[in-house]
């Protein structure tokens, strides 16, 4: 087929040596299944996905064992049938040589699926035109579909493109990385696959026109993509271009370059100059997923270098261990020893081999340290500016390095050092081998910690400024509360002042006073009484004093009657007394659970309730700034008012019936209570988001319908709890 | 005469019309393109860590900023370290001193508190410790940390009766993780180099 | 388990700042050999002397500087700005010319500013500036005549002794065809002068045969790729444009052919300008330092008193390179347009 499409060149570029040959001899072979699979939950770039099934479980091929965590996140399926053995921190295929959650899989050997209809049968149709794009979004992000040209991005979410028209699909079959083949035999052995993965992405994309780019050092697969769009009959939709070898064009910047002459914009997705991506090995997976209800359980994985006696492709289970894939290959151990995951160019050194295939994973590079030499030390800079030429991104690699070995790291950012794509040309090149690479990847990770530091800064300043706002206002409360008190002590005073002349009238809150001085007197005067008393006697004993009886017995007389009115006055005090402690109701005799106290709480907090919401309807009416506080506040009081109710409706039931378990009926009752204020909530948010037009309509909704059932749920347990005690 | 004389008006004139014409560009340029400046207090505190631990004596951040801007040292932010007090040496135009270490050192590794949760009783003394209210709870219940907002001050740590708070390093996950620089290779003197060399040997 | 774990890429294309010095002292052995058979021994011994004392005091500074000594000597780059210097001076100056010219090369030009790499001014043309402000009569006095005007050349014990016993070098010495056209043209025809010994024989005796040999070496390193072609041809275009445009009569000024096949024209195109330590690095920094090179040459030949001028153009043209860098950063993948201009702090 004929080219109609001009290429365009990209900056720079290098051409190390291919190394391409040693493993196209073999066709891909399947590995056999491990004793035990470690699959790691983040395998993907995004959130990672949150196991749903538990240790000592067994699980069937193709089961979903853990599923997506939010939108950006992909869930992962059991490669095999066996026993998930595990859930633990296991090192994983990562550049920092880290541990993260993997779940082991104990493989059965039986390798039994489970049933797996395709998207077609499921929608019982026949062919790909008839699904709605939007469904197979959902069973693409269902199947654990992750970009798989290395990147791992979400492909589901690749192909969300939103309000973006999208008018090319590239392919990318280019595979311009050193060593790695497994696009490239994939593309020979399966393009079949490859085509009707685009035709399901064209169709998803509502796309009319799809490039499949591959690099001229792939004939083979050239031809047989070729072939196959032929057989297809999509060669008016689907045209394969050959592009010229140079790395790095499999970049999905450079390759839509190449193909389209457009520039994705700094800091943006191809989806906005209307291209969308995706690399061969995925649109195949897609095919596999959609067609025959394959979740992504195993991927085509190079196995090369000098090390490996027989270097070939491998379809490997995820999980797979990279020992025991090595030992498949004829993998001799080198000394020093060294296993790079990926390509030469942009793979990472494994820090040891217990670890797990994992989506992403596209080659295994065990190679002779003669055939990529270490290193030499880093010399100076000459500033020659090799880098410079070679950049793919147009940068300015020397002036990068300068300035991320002396940390300005303001200045690394002024220099676009976020438009890097990690290719390592500037470094293949470089005379004074300086791993320039690693400086950018420092200085990224560097600016970013920052920002994250800075935004997390700007977080706790705001906190504390609205703590300290806070606590100011509460002084500021107390200030007042005991200004009010002082106050009112103040009138107090003045007002027991002026009683002072009409002490008859003595305020209830003297009533204490008054009774212990009336005691005292009481007590003065039955002493009085009683030496009265004894110098009557001693007067009628003694002749001489008799003169005196008379005036004694008067005393006496008056002393008696004055007791009486005092003992008279002070059961008056005390009844006095008595009555004013019922009255105020606040002293600490009693239950403070009683029934009756209860509801005096419920009636009150109503009424608070009541001024609240008075309160929040002035300052909506004035349009005050103060409405958001008096909301919350509102919906604080509401919840004690309701929390009242419920203590108290508890009360009464507890007093009323003299159910056994009450308590458990008691803590029922609550939380429907409860639940139905959150129902009576979630409607509240729910209508005014609708009335907003809020993007979190259906979010709310499914919140409320949980809410709902939960409630539902509980009302059916007061039922069935009470039924039989009440009988 | 008369000529020498024009000749000095002539240059004084001109010299006066000069003077007024660049006055006047000044003047308009310094009006025109007048930089609307944070006031120096934002601009210390944007510079300091925010992690309100009172370690520089003042009761936030902010207070220390305007201590600063009141001429207070610039060295007493051990949260903020080096690169802090050279920031802020930058900003106000000073030579930057080392940390003052008696409001503390420097953390090697940022930090946030943990609350051991079975031995927490409740007392709410950390909540009331902490300046940026990371820690929830309410008293005679469990306390926790909100780990994100957490800035590491290390106030809550003191107050609680029971020693239930950890500080323990901010976790690396191969989100956050990156690359670091490299080892100098030639700028190592001679003598480094033997000793790197013996090592990879 | 410790498998050796190192940031990608884990492949090199196997070049290095060693390899690419040797390539270029490789180079401008063509120029080496036409100047040695044309003008005697004199380039030889001073390149000799030149190499001996770079090393000398490169090693010494290093003691100084506790960097390992023979990982430093190693990378070749000292060698070549003494094989520069060498090529540079007067072949009959006498040798402490050669030592002062390379000992400040050396400490002052490289090491004072960090070494390899760090330096803002070429090394080499820092010590030739020195010496010919400090010693003109020595710097202009003694550059070897053409066999072709004199028929042969001091021997080599000949010009040891001028060299280093100081011995009389008039016998062998002669102005160069830039100098004395200069002087000759201001009342002689451009016909008079080309009948003058300096100007007899084919292309202006042998100044030319050295230029076209320095030629040959830069065109290898071109398209060896180890300097890239935008500085040498920005220079000698804006030098044949100057002449051309301001220097068209032959009568009046120096003839484009003089400035671009005499002095240090071709050396100073390939060899002194493209030191990429002390060059701009963007594209289009290179073009226009190469043309502001070009300019100044045109112009210090014409109206300064130096009989030649690359030292001081490249030296001038160092000087901008920061401000030339700044402003002509390229436009990166996905950007709209460069971000141009010396780096200004966001305000926060």
């Amino acid at each position: 087929m004929t080219q109609m499409i001009r290429l365009h060149d990209i900056h720079g570029g290098i051409h190390p040596a291919e190394n391409k040959r040693q493993s196209t001899q073999t066709a891909i072979q399947v590995a056999p299944i491990p004793n035990e699979l470690i699959l790691p939950l983040h395998q993907h770039i995004g959130a990672a996905a949150i196991p749903c099934v538990n240790v000592g479980e067994r699980v069937l091929k193709g089961q979903c064992i853990a599923h997506a965590d939010g939108f950006v996140s992909v869930p992962l399926h059991a490669p095999t049938s066996g026993t998930i053995v595990d859930i633990e921190a296991r090192p994983v295929p990562h550049a920092s040589g880290l541990s993260e959650t993997c779940m082991v899989l104990q493989c059965d050997g039986q390798d039994e699926w489970q049933a797996h209809p395709s998207l077609l049968e499921q929608k019982n149709v026949s062919l790909v035109e008839q699904l709605k794009p939007a469904d197979i979004l959902t069973f693409l992000a269902q199947s654990g579909i992750a970009g798989l040209g290395g990147a791992g991005f979400p492909t589901a979410i690749k192909l969300h493109t939103g309000n973006y028209p999208i008018d090319t699909l590239i392919l990318n079959g280019a595979e311009c990385e050193p060593y790695i083949t497994a696009d490239d035999m994939l593309m020979r052995e399966r393009a079949d696959e490859v085509v009707a993965g685009g035709e399901i992405l064209l169709h998803v994309l509502q796309c009319a026109r799809a490039l499949i780019g591959v690099e001229d050092n792939k004939p083979e697969a050239i031809a047989a993509l070729e072939q196959a769009v032929i057989d297809a009959h999509l060669s008016h939709k689907i045209q394969v271009v050959s592009i010229p070898t140079k790395y790095p064009s499999g970049g999905e910047k450079q390759l839509i370059q190449i193909l389209t002459g457009k520039e994705v914009p700094s800091g943006g997705i191809p989806a906005h100059i209307g291209i969308v991506c995706q690399n061969v090995a995925t649109a195949s997976a897609i095919y596999r997923a959609v067609v025959h209800g394959e979740p992504l359980i195993h991927r085509i994985t190079t196995l090369t270098g000098d090390a490996c006696q027989q270097p070939s492709n491998w379809q490997v289970l995820l999980g797979t261990p990279i020992d025991y894939l090595l030992t498949l290959a004829g993998y001799q151990a080198q000394q020093p020893e060294r296993v790079i995951m990926g390509g030469p160019m942009m793979g990472f050194a494994l820090p040891h081999l217990q670890l797990p295939v994992i989506k992403t994973s596209n080659c295994i590079l065990a190679p002779k340290a003669k055939e990529l030499p270490l290193n030499e030390y880093a010399t100076a800079c000459i500033r020659c500016g090799q880098c410079t030429q070679v950049c793919p991104a147009e940068l300015l690699p020397q002036q990068l390095y300068w300035f991320s070995k002396t940390q300005e790291l303001d200045k690394v950012e002024q220099h676009n050092v976020f438009d890097c794509i990690e290719c390592g040309a500037c470094s293949y090149v470089c005379p004074s081998h300086i791993p320039l690479v690693q400086y950018y990847r420092f200085a990224k990770g560097a600016i970013r910690e920052e920002r994250a530091a800075q935004e997390k800064a700007l977080r706790a300043k705001e906190r504390f400024e609205q703590r300290l706002a806070r606590q100011e206002q509460e002084l500021a409360e107390k200030e007042a509360k005991r200004k009010a008190r002082a106050e009112a002590a103040a009138t107090a005073q003045k007002a027991k002042q002026a009683d002072l002349a009409e002490p008859a009238s003595a305020p209830a809150s003297s009533v204490d006073d008054t009774l212990e001085k009336l005691n005292k007197q009481l007590a003065a005067s039955q002493a009085a009484v009683q030496k009265t008393k004894e110098k009557l006697a001693a007067a009628q004993a003694d002749p001489e004093q008799a003169d005196k009886i008379p005036a004694l017995e008067a005393a006496l007389e008056k002393v008696t009657s004055k007791l009486k009115s005092i003992a008279m006055e002070l059961a008056a005090a005390k009844k006095a007394a008595a009555a004013s402690t019922t009255t105020t109701g606040d002293s600490d005799k009693g239950d403070p659970n009683s029934p009756e106290r209860l509801r005096k709480k419920w009636e009150t907090a109503q009424l608070r309730l009541q001024t609240a919401e008075q309160r929040l309807a002035e300052a909506m009416e004035q349009q005050l700034d103060t409405v958001s506080a008096l909301q919350t506040g509102v919906e604080k009081q509401r919840e004690r008012v309701n929390d009242a109710l419920a203590a108290y409706q508890a009360s009464q039931t507890e007093t009323q019936s003299d159910v056994a378990n009450s308590p458990d009926n008691h803590e029922l009752e609550k939380k429907i209570l409860a639940q139905q204020d959150r129902v009576a909530k979630a409607e509240e948010r729910l209508t005014m988001a609708r009335e907003s037009g809020l993007d979190t309509v259906d979010a709310l909704a499914m919140g409320l319908q949980k809410q709902r059932d939960k409630l539902a749920q509980l009302e059916q347990q007061r039922v069935a709890s009470s039924t039989p005690e009440g009988v | 005469m008369s000529t020498t004389l024009l000749a000095i008006v002539m240059a004084i004139s001109i010299v006066a019309l000069l003077a007024l014409i660049f006055g006047g560009i000044l003047g308009f340029a310094a009006v025109r393109f007048k930089v609307e400046g944070n006031p120096i207090v934002d601009q210390i505190n944007q510079l300091l860590p925010q992690t309100q631990c009172g370690q520089c004596s003042y009761p936030g951040c902010k207070p220390y900023a305007e201590a600063i801007a009141n001429g207070e040292k610039i060295n007493k932010c051990p949260p903020g370290g080096e690169s802090t007090i050279q920031a802020l040496a930058d900003l106000l135009g000073v030579e930057p001193e080392p940390l003052d270490a008696e409001h503390g050192a420097e953390k090697a590794v940022p930090t946030v508190a943990f609350i051991r949760e079975d031995e927490c009783i409740g007392c709410t003394k950390c909540i009331q410790a902490c300046p940026v209210d990371a820690i929830l709870g309410a008293a005679k219940q469990m306390h926790t940390v909100i780990a994100d907002e957490c800035t590491g001050c290390d106030l809550c740590v003191e107050p609680c009766p029971v020693d239930c708070i950890d500080m323990i390093p901010v976790s690396t996950n191969i989100s956050n993780w990156y690359w670091q620089a490299p080892t100098l290779g030639v700028e190592l003197i001679a003598s480094d180099r033997r000793a790197r060399r013996a090592e990879a040997n | 388990m410790g498998l050796l774990t190192l940031s990608s890429p884990h492949t090199h294309n196997q070049n290095s700042t060693q390899h690419m010095m040797q390539m270029v002292i490789l180079a401008t052995l063509p120029g080496f050999v036409v100047s040695t058979w044309l003008f005697g021994f004199g380039t030889l011994i001073n390149i000799t002397l030149a190499i001996v004392v770079a090393l000398g005091c490169e090693a010494a500074i290093l003691v100084v500087r506790k960097r390992p000594v023979g990982f430093f000597l190693n990378d070749y780059s000292i060698v070549l700005t003494a094989v520069l210097l060498g090529l540079a001076l007067p072949p009959l100056a006498p040798w402490w010319i050669t030592v002062i010219a390379t000992f400040f090369a050396v400490v002052f030009g490289k090491h004072l500013y960090g070494g390899l790499g760090n330096n803002p001014f070429n090394p080499a043309m820092l010590g030739y500036a020195l010496v010919l402000v400090s010693f003109p009569v020595e710097m202009t006095t003694n550059w070897a005549s053409s066999i072709i005007a004199t028929d042969v050349t001091a021997s080599f014990s000949d010009t040891l002794s001028i060299i280093f016993a100081g011995a009389s070098s008039d016998a062998w010495t002669g102005a160069t065809a830039l100098d004395s056209y200069k002087h000759l043209i201001t009342n002689a025809t451009a016909a008079e002068i080309a009948q003058q010994p300096e100007f007899s024989g084919f292309l202006n005796a042998g100044w030319a045969w050295v230029n076209l040999a320095y030629l040959v070496g830069g065109l290898w390193l071109v398209w060896r790729r180890i300097i890239s072609w935008h500085i040498p041809l920005s220079m000698l275009v804006a030098l044949s444009l100057c002449s051309l445009i301001i220097g068209w009569d032959a009568d009046m000024y120096t003839p484009l052919s003089l400035h671009l096949l005499s002095g240090a024209t071709m050396l100073g195109a390939f060899f002194i300008a493209t030191d990429p330590v002390s060059a701009s690095t963007t594209t289009r920094g290179k073009l226009i330092y190469g043309a502001g090179i070009g300019v100044f040459v045109y112009v210090i030949r014409t109206w300064g008193a130096y009989p030649d001028a690359v030292a001081f153009a490249v030296l001038l043209m160092n000087l901008a390179v920061p401000f030339i860098d700044a402003y002509t950063q390229p436009r990166t993948y996905g950007h709209n347009k460069a971000k141009r201009g010396l780096y200004q702090k966001q305000p926060k």
